[in-house]
């Protein structure tokens, strides 16, 4: 892929690079204030992991800084999921969970096609399987942990229920079997949240009542913020280089 | 339990095939799972490992200082121990 | 206390034995001590060690270790601003290098039966120090390039010859942390670089940002060797191995060219090279401001310490959810059981 010539190829590596770039920017928004030194280093290891694949992707659409500094907030394709704020730790570990699963399985699917992606999955998915181990044992931690600990994080898991279904929307550009996914996905949480003693969320993934639209440029308050933060050096300065 | 502090654990980094594991350091964690995924994340983040081992510190047993002269002075007069320790004539190869 | 940490050897006679015997007993371990040190032989962790030594060496690797955290806070106070995606990526990965520094420093410290959760709370409680230049703000994207040429270069300065220093331990992890430090000083060079190479503001804002951190910087080597009240018993005992005028004056005859390669100016219009010394010469230091930053009077020092203090107390539900976890479901060895 050349950069310019598969619309439908950047279509996707927009949407795939942009879920990449918001959920390492709202990761390093932990530095300094992590739990434990020890976590300080795996969150900004999953934050880099991420900030590396957004760079890869988003350079295959055009310039990488143009691209992440210069749109506008309805111009991004990521998930509703991703740009979601921090919250407290657990409200992090719900959303490593819900997003590396879906992003594991997904690089999977890619991976073993023979499409544009396949190399970058195939390297992608190693970093993401780390990330979803990751996820996985905090999400354990928690919901086996203190009396307080299962209650946040039953909280956070309800809380953000409702962005998980727009992951198994279509992605433009992408060739993918969703309901294998969505399924896979299930399958997978499922076991994860019974194992910690986590009840799976009742609420609708789906529907009026759900969350969604990421992909098509619809994103929730705190994006706005978040991209403000991001951009406002870079456009202080036009032209500049750094 | 209330207690928010982790035990501490010695991990042991394999740098590449065919060495052996060498101590690289410590670090806190509650259980041994966590304890291998924050010495990898620590100890191996730019690609300084192939394996790790992680103990808990107090699973150690070590020899103290007092013993050394027992411990490791009788290894010192056995020189024969040593390829160095035999003198082969000049000339005489592949020993 | 565990088998690995702390030795205490020596430091509690045996029952029964006379005071005048205890007396030659330690008379001899001090012997064997300070022979090692003469022998530029590294002290290991079990091994007999003066009191004053150990509680030296705890003090310093504390502190180092505390600056590593706290230092981090400035840094990651331009992570979400940084204004390109490759400077976000460098900036991550140094401000983690912090986090894993602490970490060595403190896993050193241990060696030393002090617990981290002990000089956390000496930290947290303002009992034990960090170095001062991290109570000064980062106000522009340039003071994170000011941070890695000048305070990293500072600091590399001072910890290079720690990789020397008569306890194993802090020497391994300084060998570790130098190894590691290397790209620190580099990137924010070659950041302060594109800026002073930039447009006007970026240009003005690289001098800027120069022209604050220059003397903070200088005051990192610590007072003036006669008023350095550790100075004398820490080279004695090979855990410091130059005075710190020594180190500063290095730092600046390093620093000087380096700031006319960035076409950025000092803020000190008495530096000059001196022939006769072989040195640059530089204006005096302001140590009014150097001893009021370390009371407490920095413009950051109750913002450091009180965002330091509050991660601390949001992170106990889940250290004690995994701890409480680890209670549940492992063995006494702490292998898992599923």
């Amino acid at each position: 892929m050349t950069g310019t010539t598969d619309t439908r190829a950047a279509a996707a590596a927009l949407a795939l690079g942009d879920d990449a770039l918001v959920l390492s920017h709202r990761l390093g928004e932990w530095a300094g204030s992590a739990p434990v030194l020890e976590e300080e280093v795996a969150l900004a290891n999953i934050a880099l992991d991420l900030l590396g694949q957004a760079r890869v992707l988003l350079s295959l659409v055009g310039d990488e800084d143009e691209l992440a500094y210069l749109r506008e907030e309805r111009a991004f394709r990521n998930s509703q999921l991703v740009e979601q704020p921090n919250g407290d730790f657990a409200h992090t570990i719900a959303r490593q969970l819900y997003f590396s699963t879906y992003q594991r399985l997904l690089y999977g699917q890619l991976a073993s096609g023979d499409g544009p992606f396949a190399g970058l999955a195939a390297k992608a998915v190693k970093e993401v399987a780390y990330h979803q181990d990751h996820a996985e044992h905090w999400t354990l931690r928690l919901g086996d942990g203190t009396a307080e600990s299962h209650q946040r994080m039953q909280r956070a898991c309800d809380a953000l229920w409702r962005y998980t279904g727009e992951l198994f929307q279509p992605v433009d550009g992408l060739d993918l079997d969703l309901p294998g996914l969505e399924t896979a996905w299930l399958d997978s949480v499922t076991a994860v949240l019974g194992r910690a003693t986590l009840t799976v969320p009742s609420g609708p993934r789906t529907g009026a009542w759900s969350a969604g639209a990421g992909r098509q440029g619809l994103h929730t308050e705190s994006f706005g913020r978040m991209l403000a933060e991001m951009q406002h050096l870079h456009r202080s300065h036009p032209g500049a280089t750094w | 339990m209330t207690s928010d502090s982790w035990p501490l654990w010695e991990v042991f980094v394999r740098s590449r095939r065919g060495l052996s594991h060498t101590h690289a350091g410590s670090l806190h964690a509650p259980d041994a799972e966590m304890a291998l995924r924050n010495a990898r994340d620590l100890y191996t983040r730019r690609s300084e490992g192939v394996s790790i081992w992680v103990v808990p510190s107090t699973a150690i047993t070590a020899s103290s200082p007092d013993e050394k002269d027992p411990f490791f002075e009788p290894a010192a007069d056995k020189p024969y121990r040593h390829p160095t320790f035999y003198e082969i004539p000049e000339g005489v190869k592949h020993l | 206390m565990t088998a690995v940490t702390a030795g205490t050897a020596g430091t509690t006679g045996a029952p029964g034995v006379s005071d005048t015997a205890a007396a030659a007993e330690q008379a001899a371990y001090e012997a064997v001590f300070d022979a090692a040190v003469a022998a530029d032989e590294r002290i290991e962790p079990r091994d007999w060690m003066p009191e004053a030594y150990r509680a030296s060496l705890v003090r310093q690797i504390a502190q180092h270790a505390h600056s590593e955290i706290i230092g981090m806070q400035p840094e990651a106070n331009w992570i979400t601003r940084a204004p390109s995606l490759r400077r976000k990526a460098i900036l991550m990965a140094k401000v983690q290098d912090e986090a894993g520094h602490g970490l060595y420093l403190y896993s050193a410290a241990e060696t030393l039966g002090t617990s981290r959760d002990e000089l956390l709370d000496k930290l947290h409680s303002g009992r034990q120090k960090y170095s001062s230049i991290f109570n000064y703000p980062t106000l522009t994207w340039a003071d994170v390039g000011a941070i890695g040429w000048l305070v990293d270069g500072a600091a590399i300065t001072n910890q290079v010859p720690l990789c020397r220093c008569s306890y194993g331990p802090y020497a391994r992890a300084m060998v570790r942390v130098c190894k590691e430090e290397s790209f620190h000083q580099r990137q924010g060079y070659e950041a302060l670089l594109a800026l002073s190479n930039g447009t006007e503001a970026q240009h003005a804002m690289a001098q800027d940002a120069v022209d604050r951190w220059w003397w903070p910087s200088l005051m990192m080597f610590g007072p003036p060797d006669d008023e350095s009240t550790h100075t004398a018993q820490a080279m004695a005992w090979k855990i410091k191995r130059h005075s710190n005028d020594e180190l500063r004056q290095r730092f600046v005859d390093i620093a000087v060219p380096q700031a006319e390669a960035l076409g950025l100016t000092l803020p000190d219009p008495d530096i000059r090279w001196n022939e006769e010394r072989g040195h640059y010469d530089f204006g005096p230091i302001d140590w009014a401001e150097f001893w009021d930053v370390l009371k407490g009077n920095g413009p950051c020092n109750d913002q450091r310490l009180s965002k330091r203090r509050q991660a601390h107390e949001d992170g106990a539900w889940v250290r004690e959810a995994a701890a409480a976890y680890a209670e549940k479901h492992t063995g006494k060895h702490g292998e898992a059981q599923a």
